[in-house]
């Protein structure tokens, strides 16, 4: 399999260091050219939502990227990724309440932004996933999925009772950070 | 303290690639989020300007910090002077999201920094050489930075302590695992971290650049230099169209290898701040808390 990892900003070295343990081939996307290649996966880094939905739409790469995801391209997705998927977003900080995500907008469900505060009230835990127990989960300045808007979505963990991982058609979405954990297989 | 200090260098990760700025008013920070800055830095008075003010510089006033926190959804980082544990628990207690224990500020001790391992809340330090480096992280310290020589828009130092540690990494690197113990002690290192570096070929913890970066070609060479990131201090507010400024060195630290590219970012964008010579300033930065 080969995985086109988003690499404007964020943690995209240790998303293809974790796509390169799971035996999948990865590059980068960096610029437009990048898209010309072939690839199976879109895998999105953790970082900040903001910067890297700024530099997508300077570097030309927001339309094209969106067009692929909306034809069925898998999308795998971590904290940063998750928000710009998001059908709408939450953002306690700024300008407060919902609006529909800005960025591609996609997946069915409504994000809150920073959403257990700041790195303060960034943590670890262990969890079930996708039907295994006991996964570490680090969770930084994370994100929450606050509601799902389509029957569709296959909600893959959870902590205190709400979503952190979700899939829909082709995308996996994750609050937490899949990445940084050595042992998980995806 | 263990997974704290882990949540700690994790966040440090997600800010890879990306640019800090230094603002002043909770306006400025809304400028830099916009422009794309990862994090912003909350400071009252630029280096720039702490130079030319001269006298004790301190930590800023948390209403100012909390003003800033309020405008921006991004990482607010702030300052605290070199083993100032006061400073720093006040900026832990306002929720800082990372301190920076910075030469900038007037140093509070003179030979110990802080002990960062009894702090939730994340530290990043200045270094010139691995050996500083590696005794912050030893310290608690969970990012590191170059210290260059701040508010001077010179990149010189910032150039030479990023140089200085990668090829010191390389050196580690390269060492029988029997040399390690010696290496640790010409480098006054912790011999763990040493071994940690001989492993792994990096240090263990995100390295920035800092400390007269002014323009988008500035802040490429430091990534090209190995920097995985950029602080941006007085070169953004000290010059003339910032918004510009801003915007264009984010670009330029995502896509450092495409010159092309760069020769565009680097276009119209007005004067850079005017900077001054390191060789003639008389307070070297760089040398406050080894």
């Amino acid at each position: 399999m080969k995985v086109g990892v988003l690499a404007v900003q964020g943690a995209f070295a240790e998303m293809k260091a974790f796509w390169r343990t799971q035996g999948a081939e990865t590059f980068e996307i960096r610029q437009l050219p990048d898209l010309e290649r072939d690839f199976d996966m879109l895998a999105m880094p953790g970082g900040e939502s903001t910067v890297q939905g700024k530099l997508l739409n300077d570097l030309g790469l927001f339309a094209p990227l969106k067009a692929r995801i909306a034809g069925g391209l898998p999308v795998f997705a971590v904290c940063a990724g998750l928000i710009l998927l998001a059908e709408k977003i939450y953002d306690p900080g700024g300008r407060g309440g919902t609006r529909p995500g800005k960025w591609f907008g996609v997946l069915p469900v409504t994000v809150r932004r920073n959403a257990y505060g700041r790195q303060l009230g960034s943590f670890k835990t262990v969890g079930a996933f996708d039907g295994t127990t006991n996964v570490p989960m680090t969770f930084i300045r994370a994100p929450a999925i606050t509601a799902i808007s389509s029957p569709e979505v296959e909600v893959l963990s959870e902590f205190n009772g709400a979503p952190t991982a979700v899939r829909w058609r082709g995308i996996t979405a994750f609050t937490w950070h899949p990445e940084l954990n050595q042992r998980m297989r995806a | 303290m263990k997974d704290r200090q882990e949540l700690n260098r994790n966040l440090a990760q997600m800010l890879k690639g990306g640019v800090i700025m230094d603002v002043t008013t909770p306006e400025q920070a809304r400028i830099a989020e916009a422009a794309g800055a990862c994090a912003v830095m909350a400071l009252e008075r630029i280096p720039a300007d702490i130079r030319a003010a001269g006298g004790v510089s301190r930590m800023s006033d948390p209403a100012m910090i909390k003003g800033v926190q309020a405008a921006v959804s991004i990482p607010v980082m702030a300052k605290c002077r070199i083993g100032h544990i006061t400073e720093a628990r006040i900026l832990e207690a306002v929720e800082i999201d990372y301190i920076d224990e910075s030469e900038v500020l007037s140093p509070a001790d003179d030979a110990r920094h802080i002990d960062k391992t009894k702090f939730a809340v994340p530290f990043v330090c200045g270094a010139r050489d691995l050996g500083e480096a590696l005794r912050r992280i030893g310290e608690g310290a969970t990012m590191i930075r170059t210290k260059g020589e701040p508010g001077t828009g010179d990149v010189v130092q910032a150039v030479r302590h990023m140089r200085r540690i990668q090829s010191e990494i390389r050196r580690i690197a390269s060492l029988r695992e029997d040399e390690l113990c010696e290496a640790a002690k010409e480098l006054a290192a912790p011999l763990d971290l040493v071994k940690s570096v001989h492993e792994n070929g990096r240090l263990p913890v995100v390295n920035f650049a800092a400390g007269g970066v002014a323009t988008p070609a500035d802040a490429a060479l430091m990534m090209e230099l190995g920097a995985e990131g950029v602080f941006v201090g007085s070169g953004i507010f000290k010059s003339g169209e910032a918004a510009k400024r801003a915007a264009a060195i984010v670009q330029a630290v995502a896509n450092w290898q495409d010159s092309k590219l760069l020769a565009r970012l680097s276009e119209n964008l007005g004067p850079a701040m005017v900077g001054i010579n390191a060789d003639e300033i008389k307070t070297l930065m760089e040398e406050r808390g080894k």
